[in-house]
Formats: structure tokens, C-alpha cells, sequence
């Protein structure tokens, strides 16, 4: 029996049970991960995953049941199982659900990849990671650590609308940090981003990141910082890196715009949005340099796909343009239940768990500016970047993120390194703020964006270039 | 069965091998529910074999969740081959002796065979318990079975269950929140957990911004929660202490005298099995003994490297180390048998009420939101309020106030002489992020640092 025969037996298990509509995902996932310590490896992690996952409607309510095993018997009895579930939601019902008509569709999708991370031999890929860590450890590091990890995820996805899908999705990348331990603190510097980049590429990836190269730079700049300045508290012109730059556009952006989040299905975990529905379209998000694009078709980067885990075909959509709120990450029943005529960005993290809405790349498009003119063109300021800690309200208002180093910039020019930077805001005004945008868009990529109760970890794109913003608080300490 | 499936592993390993294998089925079934409506209802059966091989000077983990005899083979046959390939491992500590234990869980069989229409109804208790306010949240129940053996002849089985209830209402953009965990459904009560959480939100109405600085801060139990989930993860890890990354040291006095924290996964109610991944038995250790730094949480390989003994800590993601995951914060003086009341207005209940009667001018704090660490060293934590904050003058809540954005150092907050007041009833809560199970008292604190306005 294929894979597609498998989730079909399932979704008309659900139909025969009381279903109006029915889904259901078959996925095998690889997983390999590696972590070294000061020029030791510290874990090697190999694991395989396989099952089913079911998702039925009975009247107006959803019901989702999975199995670690994809034969016939399991796969009618959690079809079963899943239209049980969807009745049981009836006993504390809400209003009609359904779901946005879309074209039905069937394909396959690959995402590109040069050079199999599987296949790359274990002993090659723990010399990187032995080799880089070590090297940052004698030049100084207390801690130096590597890490990379891959996926390598099939799934096939049949729907009683006729969908008919397979994807293979390999995904991978790594990085290194160095932390510098003092008598009242820890300092730590990272590379090439906070955790490491990672993509849907090949282990081509990690070599072009040159691990290696970095790793005295790190563990220099980590020490340094133990003795830096503190970064001072004022409110002045902040320019951030674009490694930080994908971390503020996820956080005060990405997560806002999830249209179940504005729906409040989010309210008690998550949280909700300021952003309100009746103001779609007509609501100042950001300066008239902010254009927020969605874009589950950018060759490499993490959020990429050919169709998301209810089948709708990867489109491009701005959410923000020239400052104003015009579009979300919607799902078919959410768009649904919003009056929208779009969906596109429902995804599970394994076939255990229940497809929502994700990002997918949420990406900011480039300006007219250099990083060189942005320091040039600052009096008095501070440049951060490398996001070291992060924090937003339910609402994706109010957030303060920290960053493991910072540069005053005085006159036109870098100037001192600073420790401890953190800037804090409130994100329309933030955005409203931002007024020179870098030319130059880096596809950074977010592994581990929680989201969901029972927690999924999804994975995200974030394709953004360096950015200033005016009138910045700074300096926020306990 | 379960015995069968990891000798299956066991016995296709090459001589010389050291190997450990966990088997570890889990039902899992999690009703979601908002805008007062069950809108996400799942379940999901789970059952995953891990291996950790050492040969040859070399380690390797693999997992899989294709438990038949060919899944179990190839299993066996990857990490094989990836131990072969894998640079040395100089600080590999050995696999656990055998020790008997002193448990195998606890199962409540209404959990174990909790139906959707179960989870249904203690959702509807709730939603009706709230009084007609709009409502989210979820209702959880999970059966686990954990078998242990390795190839030095420890073996271990546990089974276990937890069941979690968690909701909040929502008034005028006022939120409040109830929540409640435990190892058996009788522990949940949907219509009392609804009311509370209503009552929070119907006094949390046209709530006042307060200016940043230092308050006096009475933080109920779920906000006690964070505080000591932090403590966890980044101090009381033997990983963390070795590497100088955490703020505890032990044999000082860093928290005020009338604190103490166990770990004690071995405790009537326990959720999680009384062995690590590694087969070490679990025991009772004291944390922090009335002030004093007294212990750390150890794994085989954090012992080994300060000549201890493992303290059966260690997780299955090696990468942070062990981590104590069955905490309890008490009081020093043993007085923790109070059970408390329901009260009126914003205070979860007759215990809070009595601090907040205590206070001249504070802060009530109902819930904590999106902390994170700005430096592991001194613990200092940024994040917000959520789910109910209430200005506090003469010992009564008078005004509700807008979330605040704190940034804090947790032992600080601690310190000799800054909690003022320390609840005799322990409550137990659950983590949406790891399987843990924590019992936290209500607090009231000298000094809390709010650095902002959840407004600006």
C-alpha cells in the first residue's frame, strides 16, 4: 500500500464516521543533529520518525488524532478516531466553521539541494564542529560551542477534496558561539546568527558559512565584551544588523499578522493581536520603506515549500506595503471564518500534530541604503546586532530584545564596542520610526518558533536586509 | 512487550558495546478551546525507542518511532554506524549500575482512560463556571509508560498520568486565568477554575498605568510558577554550574532563609517516571536548605565531572544538561499543610489575600509572560504581567493595572531578607514546554523592577 493509499483509507474512515471533510498526512522525517564543546563532541543524535495524522469536521467541529504507524488497520481506525474527537467538540460548540474554497490540487515538490546533509560522512561534519570549537576555545573562549542539524521530511497529503501532494523537504544548517564567563556575568558571541542559519538547502549551506574562519573572531569579541562598556540608557538612533533584523520582524510582524491569533483562537497561550480586522487595509504599520512580503517560494530559505499542510500551492502576498497593514498568514478556515479568499500558511511540525497557521518567509523587501551610508548618516546613535534575548507581550506590542553586541556610532562612525545593548518599543511606532533600510537581504533562518498547545516547533524564513530606527529607547537593565 | 522490544535492541548491539534503551508510549490527548468554543480537539499516540551506544571510545544517540522488528534492526544499524564514525568521546561516564527503585508512578485510570467527551466536559465546567464571559484555554490529559534497561542490567519500568486544566476569561480586554495540574482528573475543577478566572477579569476592568520602578509585588502561584521554572533551567543544573554559567553556588546563602526547594520526583502525585533516561534512580534532594545553595541536579556526565554521583537528572536532549523537573518551593519552617479558600474579587484565594493584606503599597501579580534570560550568570529575566495586575494599597487590591515590563534578576528578588511573606499551600502547575511538575506557594517580595508599560 503507497503512502497515498494509506491517507486516503484514513480520510474516508473519517467520512464514513459522521466527516464532512476529512485530511490526512503521512510523513517520515530524518533527523540528525551534532553538538560539540570546547573541541569535543558532546552528542550525536540520529532519529527517525514515521505516522499518520488525521484531520475530520463534523459539523462545525474539528477533531485530529495521529498513529506511529502507517498500515491499513491503523490508518481506518484513526480516521475513526478523528471523527469521534470532532464530535466530542460539539459538546461546547461555536459558530459554523468552514473552509475557503480553493482550487484542489495535485503535486510533488522538492526543494533544491546540492548536496546531501545526510550523506555528508559523520566524521567530516564532526571535524567542522570539533575543529571550529576547539579553535575558539584556545583563542580564549570558557564555553565554545558548535552545532548543526538536519531534516530530511517526505509527506504525502491526501484530502477528501481530492487533494493529492507528496513533498520532500531537506532542510539544514549550523553555527558556533563562544561565551566568555566573568566573576558577575557571561558575554557571548555567535556565528553567523544567534543558534546558526539554516535553510531548505543542501549541506553546501554550512560549508559556504566557513565556520572555521570565524571562530577566533568570536571568542575574541566574547572576551572583549566582559570588559566593554555597558550600552548606555537614553533614546537615540538605533541601527540594527540583519540578524536581529529577522528576529524583529518575526516577533513584532511575523506572529501579528497569524490570522488565528487575530482571531483570538491564540487568546490563553500564544496570545492575540493588536492588530484588528476592521482596520485591514486601512492601518499605518510601519514607514513607507516597510514592505512585508510573504513568500513561501524563496529558493533556500527555511519557511520555503511547494504547498502548505493543507494543500494550497506556495503564493507570494505582501502584508505590509509601503507602511500599510494589507494582508495575513491564514489557513482555509480561518480565511474563512475572517471572509478572506486566501489561505496558505497551515503547517504541522510532524505528522503527531495538528496542522495551524505558521509563517512561512516573512521578509522585509531592501531599500536604497548601504550599511556604510547608515553609520555615515548617524550622528549619535548605537548599531546591535545578534539577538541575544527576546521578550514581546500577548499582543505583539511592547517588546524588549537584547543583542550580544553593540557600537556607538558617533559623528558617522562605529566607534566603541558596547555590552549588554537591549532596546525596547512598541512596534507600530517602532516601525513608524525606521528610516533607512539596507540594500542588501540575507535569508536568515528561524528553527525553533513555538507556537500551539500540545507545543509545535516550526520552522521560518525571514529574508531581511539592516535597518535605523529613530528615537529608540536603549539601555534597559535590571 | 515493552521488555521484549528493547532486549531486540539490546541484543543486536557488537560485543563491547555500552548501551542504553528507553521505550516510551504516550497518549496524548489536549482539547482547545476560545472564543468560549472547543476549536481544536487532538490526540495522539506516541511511541518512541531511543539508543545510546558507547563503543569503542565512541558515543552516538538514535531514536525511532518504527517499533517493529525491521524499524528496531535499522535502528540498531545506524547508530552502530554512526558510533564508528564519531570522534572520540573522552568524558563518556559509564552506563548506570543496577539500583532498585523507589516507585513505578502514579496512574489515575480516569486519566488513563479519559475520553474526548471527558475533556469536553470539564472544558463546558469551565465555560459555565465563567459566568457567561468569554473564554479559552485548554483541558490535558497524558498516560505515559517509560521501560528502561542497559547492558550493565539496570532496567526500570514507570507508568504515569497528568491531567492539566487551564483557561482564562476574558472581560473588556481585561484577562484573568485559573489553572490547576495533577496526576488524576479529581484534581481539576472546571467550575472553580472558571469562576476564578472570571472574577480576575470582572475586576480587571478600565485598569490605570503605573509608572515604572520598584514595587512591592505579591506574585500567586502561577507567577511563582516562572520564577521557579527559571531557577530550574538555568541554576540548579549541573551543566550550568560547572561551566560558571549559573548564579548558584553551592554552600552560600543566596535566597532569604525562609526558602527552601526540593526536587523530589519520588513524591505521592509526581508526574514523570522516578528514573532519568540514563536508569539512575530519582531522589529527594534539597536545592536550597532555608537560604543556603545545598545542591545541584546531576546527569552521569556532570557527576562524573566533579567527582559526585548522578542525582538521576538526565533529560534525553543532552544539550543543556540535567535539569531538575519536580521542584517544590516551601517554607523553611515545614508550616505548608494550609489548604486555602475561595475569596472574592481579583486574589486567587484566601492564602494571596492574606499577603496582599500585609502590604502597604504593592503590586498583585496573576501571571508572568514571555521571560527570557539576559545573562544566565545573574539570572536577571526580562518579561511582562499577564492574566490580572492589581495596585495595592493598604493591604487590598484597589485599581487594576496595565501590564508591566519587568526586567529582574530572579535571585535577587529572592535574596535575605526580600520575601516578605511565603504561602503555606503549595500549588501544582504544569509546563506548556517540558514535562514538568512544580508546587509553588505564593509569594510577597520586597522588590520587583518594572521597567515599562505593556503601552510604552
Amino acid at each position: 500500500m503507497s503512502e497515498f493509499d494509506t491517507a486516503i483509507v484514513a480520510v474516508e474512515a473519517a467520512l464514513a464516521a459522521g466527516a464532512r471533510y476529512a485530511d490526512a498526512r503521512v510523513m517520515h522525517r530524518r533527523y540528525e543533529s551534532m553538538s560539540a564543546r570546547n573541541g569535543e563532541i558532546r552528542e550525536l543524535m540520529q532519529d527517525e520518525d514515521a505516522g499518520l495524522g488525521v484531520r475530520a469536521l463534523v459539523g462545525s467541529g474539528w477533531g485530529f488524532f495521529a498513529v506511529p504507524d502507517v498500515g491499513d488497520a491503523a490508518a481506518r481506525a484513526a480516521g475513526t478516531r478523528a471523527a469521534e474527537i470532532a464530535t466530542a467538540s460539539g459538546r461546547v460548540p461555536g459558530p459554523a466553521a468552514d473552509l475557503v474554497r480553493l482550487p484542489v490540487r495535485s503535486g510533488s515538490w522538492a526543494n533544491d539541494c546540492a548536496v546531501d546533509p545526510l550523506e555528508v560522512p559523520l566524521s567530516v561534519k564532526g571535524d567542522l564542529l570539533v575543529g571550529a570549537t576547539g579553535l575558539a576555545h584556545d583563542q580564549g573562549a570558557d564555553l565554545a560551542e558548535g552545532t548543526y542539524q538536519i531534516w530530511d521530511t517526505r509527506k504525502w497529503f491526501a484530502s477528501s477534496e481530492g487533494h493529492r501532494i507528496d513533498q520532500h523537504i531537506r532542510e539544514c544548517g549550523g553555527g558556533i558561539s563562544a561565551t566568555a564567563i566573568g566573576e558577575d556575568e557571561t558575554q557571548r558571541r555567535s556565528y553567523p546568527s544567534y543558534r546558526g542559519q539554516y535553510g531548505t538547502r543542501g549541506w553546501e549551506l554550512v560549508d559556504e558559512l566557513d565556520l572555521g574562519g570565524h571562530a577566533a573572531r568570536i571568542a575574541d569579541e566574547a572576551r572583549a565584551l566582559l570588559t566593554a562598556p555597558q550600552c548606555p540608557a537614553a533614546e537615540t538612533t538605533l541601527i540594527l544588523g540583519d540578524e536581529q533584523m529577522a528576529l524583529q520582524i518575526h516577533e513584532s510582524v511575523g506572529h501579528a499578522i497569524e490570522l488565528d491569533r487575530i482571531l483570538g483562537w491564540e487568546a490563553a497561550y500564544a496570545g492575540t493581536s493588536w492588530l484588528d480586522l476592521t482596520r485591514l487595509g486601512n492601518l499605518t504599520y510601519g514607514s513607507e520603506l516597510m514592505n512585508i512580503v510573504i513568500d513561501p517560494r524563496v529558493p533556500g530559505a527555511l519557511g520555503s515549500f511547494g504547498f502548505d499542510d493543507e494543500g494550497t500551492p506556495a503564493a507570494p502576498r505582501y502584508a505590509v506595503q509601503n507602511g500599510q497593514w494589507v494582508g495575513v498568514l491564514a489557513g482555509r478556515d480561518s480565511a474563512m471564518m475572517a471572509g478572506l479568499d486566501y489561505a496558505g500558511s497551515v503547517r504541522s511540525d510532524g505528522w503527531a500534530r495538528l496542522p495551524m497557521v505558521r509563517m512561512t518567509n516573512v521578509g522585509l523587501e531592501p531599500g536604497p541604503h548601504s550599511m556604510d551610508e547608515m553609520i555615515a548618516q548617524t550622528r549619535d546613535g548605537v548599531f546591535m546586532d545578534m539577538n541575544r534575548s527576546w521578550s514581546i507581550d500577548d499582543r505583539r506590542l511592547n517588546f524588549q530584545f537584547g543583542c550580544e553586541v553593540g557600537y556607538e556610532v558617533k559623528d558617522g562612525r562605529l566607534g566603541r564596542m558596547l555590552r549588554n545593548p537591549t532596546y525596547t518599543g512598541i512596534g507600530p511606532r517602532f516601525w513608524q520610526s525606521m528610516d533607512m533600510l539596507s540594500s542588501t537581504v540575507v535569508p536568515w533562518g528561524t528553527p525553533n518558533c513555538g507556537k500551539g498547545q500540545p507545543s509545535q516547533v516550526g520552522h521560518t524564513g525571514h529574508p531581511t536586509p539592516a535597518a535605523r530606527f529613530r528615537n529608540v529607547r536603549i539601555g534597559v537593565r535590571g | 512487550m515493552n521488555g521484549d522490544v528493547l532486549s531486540m535492541v539490546l541484543d543486536q548491539l557488537p560485543a563491547g558495546s555500552e548501551a542504553e534503551v528507553v521505550m516510551t508510549r504516550e497518549e496524548l490527548a489536549l482539547t482547545r478551546f476560545a472564543n468560549s468554543h472547543i476549536h481544536q480537539n487532538v490526540a495522539d499516540i506516541a511511541v518512541t525507542v531511543r539508543l545510546r551506544l558507547h563503543l569503542d571510545g565512541r558515543t552516538a544517540t538514535g531514536s525511532t518511532t518504527l517499533v517493529g522488528p525491521d524499524g528496531l534492526r535499522q535502528l540498531a544499524e545506524r547508530t552502530v554506524a554512526a558510533v564508528r564514525l564519531s570522534p572520540p568521546d573522552p568524558g563518556w561516564p559509564g552506563l548506570a549500575p543496577p539500583r532498585e527503585l523507589s516507585g513505578t508512578g502514579t496512574v489515575d485510570d480516569a486519566v488513563a482512560r479519559a475520553t474526548p467527551d471527558d475533556r469536553a466536559s470539564l472544558v463546558a465546567s469551565f465555560v459555565d463556571g465563567a459566568g457567561g464571559l468569554t473564554t479559552a484555554g485548554y483541558c490535558r490529559t497524558r498516560y505515559t509508560t517509560v521501560t528502561f534497561a542497559n547492558s550493565a542490567g539496570q532496567s526500570a519500568a514507570s507508568a504515569g498520568t497528568e491531567a492539566v486544566l487551564d483557561g482564562i476569561a476574558r472581560l473588556g480586554g481585561a484577562d484573568g486565568a485559573a489553572r490547576r495540574s495533577g496526576a488524576s482528573m479529581s484534581d481539576l475543577d472546571g467550575a472553580v477554575l472558571g469562576a476564578r478566572a472570571a472574577a480576575k477579569a470582572r475586576a480587571g476592568a478600565e485598569p490605570v498605568e503605573l509608572p515604572p520602578g520598584r514595587y512591592q509585588v505579591v506574585l500567586e502561584p502561577t507567577a511563582v510558577h516562572d520564577v521557579l521554572r527559571c531557577l530550574s533551567i538555568y541554576g540548579f543544573g549541573g551543566r550550568a554550574v560547572n561551566e560558571r554559567r549559573s548564579f548558584a553556588r553551592v554552600g552560600e546563602a543566596q535566597l532569604d532563609p525562609a526558602l527552601s526547594i526540593v526536587d523530589d520526583a519520588t513524591a505521592p502525585g509526581a508526574v514523570g517516571p522516578p528514573f532519568d533516561v540514563e536508569g539512575t534512580p530519582k531522589r529527594r534532594i534539597e536545592l536550597v536548605s532555608a537560604g543556603v545553595t545545598s545542591a545541584v541536579a546531576h546527569d552521569r556526565r556532570t557527576a562524573a565531572e566533579v567527582g559526585g554521583q548522578s542525582t538521576g537528572h538526565a533529560v534525553a536532549d543532552d544539550y543543556a544538561g540535567p535539569i531538575p523537573l519536580n521542584l517544590r518551593l516551601q517554607r523553611a519552617d515545614g508550616d505548608n499543610a494550609a489548604v486555602p479558600s475561595e475569596v472574592d474579587g481579583p486574589v486567587a484565594d484566601s492564602e494571596v489575600a492574606d499577603l496582599v493584606a500585609g502590604v502597604d503599597r504593592g503590586v498583585l501579580v496573576t501571571d508572568h509572560w514571555y521571560t527570557r534570560v539576559l545573562d544566565p550568570r545573574t539570572l536577571v529575566m526580562t518579561g511582562l504581567t499577564r492574566n490580572g495586575v492589581w495596585l495595592i494599597e493598604d493591604g487590598k487590591p484597589v485599581a487594576p493595572v496595565r501590564n508591566m515590563r519587568f526586567t529582574q534578576s530572579y535571585p535577587e528578588a529572592l535574596r535575605p531578607g526580600a520575601v516578605l511573606g511565603t504561602g503555606r499551600h503549595g500549588v501544582t502547575l504544569s509546563s506548556s514546554y517540558e514535562s514538568s511538575s512544580l508546587v509553588v506557594p505564593a509569594l510577597r517580595l520586597a522588590s520587583w523592577n518594572f521597567t515599562g508599560g505593556a503601552s510604552g
